[in-house]
């Protein structure tokens, strides 16, 4: 047995293990295992609530576990499903992506970690029916807290008809339809008013968004991707797809997994780039840049004369103007060709040049990026949020930071916020994969037990009791708590339903819905 | 299983040939469908040509090996140990005893290795990032798949020998591999902020 404790355990190995009624015991002397912070100041085990139940969450969460013996870990999620945009951001069709859920839910089963779902701390989210929490009534319970909710919102283009006209959808709104995020269940993207897509954005969620409208939707049929999308995209009249950027292929954010599937797929056609955008001698290029170049230059395994859809990375465009019909529908977008100070250079500049042209679009989705925003009592709480860039401020390390009068020398300084932390996007910004946000969730991790090993000043030095103590302040039936035991009962109700439809899991998309199946 | 099975196996790799087959049948017990049938055994006992600078312990006491209990990787038959060294990010060296046909990713996180493997070992991330330190050795492994190369251009701090753990399959000839665990997180964000 204690071999076995001792042992971490590889995924595939956890699932069968997972069920067992023993593994309660054995997760919890697995996660403590390396230690090497004091259990305690003054005999109290460290207690750290997380907002948000994300990746960022889930490995700064597995990371503090696994550094400060005892750990006692409460993590609060809006929703009353975990996960965050591993659920509702990950395409559908990349289940291995998913995979880490399986690190998750290690992390879950310990008795140090209590999953406290549906319960928003400080904002009432649009897609929120559960209990919101003040800022300051949940900072009193415990030693830190550590912000990890994401990026909520998403950045808008600002020009003229954006919200006007229908038919111009947020890929934000798109990904998080297909995906069953509650808040869109509703949308209902309407993709039968003509048979061009026009994307907004070169990032890897526009090559998402590209490859639900190209790929065959037998495929994704058998994915966890809502019956309603299947629905909506099998009927689905798209039949060119424009990428468009403001830059080039050299300073695209997409990246090479994503687009060399696109050029994979049976039956769709890639319309060759601007070949003056490359060097001529891609093999002098950095490993990554240079592959993915050749990948663009390679084109689609697929022909046009056998291809009944297509796609183009267009590149060199800044969107300028929606034009619409007359019933105020989207049709045209009306796009400034711009010039590129030094084309070969990843960070060249652009500037937009007065030549102006037309992009035919039955559709469009805006993909230009996620956007963090602060959370109601972060000022009280003295926390910095950097508006322009949609991080909170912290130290790098995701140490929260506030503003101090220095008050000899009369102005005011940048300080650390004692127990105050932040880790994924709402940190960094909203760049980057899994593995990135695991890395950033990892050095957060680390700064806390280095923190709590050092004795470093805490949010409360007396007793604290995290959400025990917080839960009497709290109705909790009015709340509908869900508890991980609840997560299990949603999970399952899920899976059950997905075995009927003959895929990996239906999702509910109602909040209602949730809360019934999770009794 | 037992200390007796372990050691009779032990013993039976020490033995001629000639008495191979008496051995198998009075242990036939301990046979299991995925012991390589008697025949295909090496018959002589040399070190294999190998990964390893100098010539790798061919054998090396049984109770040594770590491993323990577990799906994915299966305990190695006593002789016929393979050797990797994993160098964390401390620079302490772990050498580890397994058998053909385990990948990196399976052998690090049996011998509780920081190296995580977020997407299960399904060549979706680069999270088990590893760099082959010696370049004959890498020259010895099958070609990465584009799938591996697409994440490994992805993976923070490549180098011309990096390969993912999980795509690295133990082999015979690979005995004695050396592999470092690059640093998993980036200070980078810290020094950005200074620049500030």
């Amino acid at each position: 047995m204690a071999s076995i404790a001792k042992s971490r355990l590889c995924n595939t190995c956890l699932r069968q293990v997972v069920s067992r009624s023993s593994w309660l015991a054995k997760s919890s002397s697995m996660i403590t295992r390396h230690s090497y912070a004091t259990t305690s100041h003054n005999d109290q085990p460290f207690r750290m609530a997380v907002v948000g139940s994300g990746p960022a969450g889930f490995y700064t969460a597995y990371r503090v576990m696994s550094r400060i013996q005892q750990a006692k870990v409460d993590m609060f999620e809006a929703l009353p499903v975990p996960f965050g945009l591993v659920r509702f951001g990950v395409a559908p069709d990349h289940p291995e992506v998913k995979n880490c859920q399986d690190k998750f839910e290690e992390v879950a089963s310990s008795p140090n970690f209590t999953f406290i779902g549906n319960v928003a701390i400080g904002n009432q989210g649009d897609h929120f029916r559960g209990c919101t929490i003040p800022l300051a009534s949940m900072m009193r319970h415990y030693d830190a807290v550590v912000f990890a909710y994401g990026a909520s919102k998403d950045k808008k283009l600002g020009i003229p008809n954006e919200s006007e006209l229908r038919g111009i959808y947020s890929a934000r709104e798109f990904v998080g339809w297909y995906n069953g995020l509650p808040e869109y269940a509703d949308l209902a993207p309407d993709l039968t008013q003509g048979e061009d897509a026009v994307i907004i954005g070169q990032g890897n969620v526009a090559l998402d968004v590209a490859r639900m409208m190209l790929q065959n939707v037998d495929v994704l049929r058998k994915s966890d991707i809502t019956e309603s999308a299947i629905e909506t995209l099998s009927k689905s009249r798209i039949k060119r797809v424009h990428i468009v950027g403001r830059r080039g292929p050299m300073q695209a954010a997409f990246t090479i997994k994503e687009v060399r599937e696109l050029m994979k797929l049976h039956g769709v056609f890639f319309h060759s780039i601007d070949m003056a955008l490359l060097p001529d001698e891609l093999s002098k290029l950095p490993r990554a840049r240079r592959r993915l170049m050749e990948i663009l230059v390679k084109g689609s395994t697929s022909r046009l004369e056998h291809s009944d859809k297509s796609w183009s990375l267009d590149f060199c465009l800044s969107p300028a103007e929606f034009r619409g019909t007359p019933e105020g529908r989207v049709q045209n977008t009306i796009f400034e060709r711009t010039s590129l100070s030094s084309p070969f250079d990843p960070t060249s500049s652009v500037q937009n040049l007065s030549e102006k042209l037309q992009i035919p679009s039955s559709v469009v989705f805006r993909s230009i990026g996620y956007k963090s925003v602060a959370l109601p009592g972060f000022t009280e709480a003295g926390i910095l949020f950097d508006d322009k860039k949609g991080v909170i401020q912290n130290d790098g390390f995701g140490r929260v930071l506030q503003t101090t009068q220095d008050r000899v020398a009369s102005k005011s300084e940048l300080t650390t916020l004692p127990g105050a932390y932040c880790a994924g996007w709402v940190k960094r910004g909203p760049t980057g994969v899994i593995a990135s946000t695991m890395e950033d969730a990892f050095s957060t991790g680390d700064a806390i037990a280095a923190d709590w090993a050092a004795k470093v000043q805490f949010l409360n030095s007396g007793e604290n009791h995290g959400w025990e103590g917080l839960r009497t302040e709290v109705d909790e039936d009015a709340c509908r708590v869900i508890r991980w035991e609840n997560w299990k009962n949603i999970d399952k109700a899920e899976r059950e339903r997905g075995l009927l439809a003959g895929k990996e899991r239906e999702k509910y998309t109602k909040i209602g819905e949730m809360l019934a199946a999770g009794r | 299983m037992s200390t007796t099975k372990i050691l009779t196996r032990g013993l039976h790799s020490l033995r001629s040939t000639s008495t191979l087959a008496t051995w198998n049948r009075s242990f036939s017990i301990i046979s299991t469908s995925r012991n390589i049938p008697i025949a295909s055994r090496p018959k002589i006992i040399t070190p294999p040509r190998n990964c390893a600078a100098s010539s790798s312990p061919t054998f090396r006491s049984f109770s040594t090996s770590r491993i323990q209990q577990h799906g994915h990787i299966t305990p190695p038959k006593p002789g016929e140990e393979l050797y990797v060294t994993f160098i964390d990010k401390d620079d302490k060296e772990h050498k580890i005893a397994v058998s053909a046909g385990d990948n990196l990713l399976d052998i690090a996180q049996a011998n509780d290795l920081e190296m995580e493997g977020a997407c299960g070992g399904s060549c979706a991330c680069s999270t088990c990032h590893v760099i082959v330190l010696d370049e004959d050795c890498y020259d010895k492994m099958p070609e990465p798949e584009d799938d591996e190369n697409d994440m490994l251009d992805l993976a923070f701090g490549l180098t011309e020998t990096s390969r993912l753990g999980c795509q690295v399959v133990m082999t015979k000839e690979l005995d004695g591999l050396r592999v470092k665990l690059p640093s998993m997180t980036r200070n980078l964000q810290a020094s950005d902020f200074s620049q500030k």
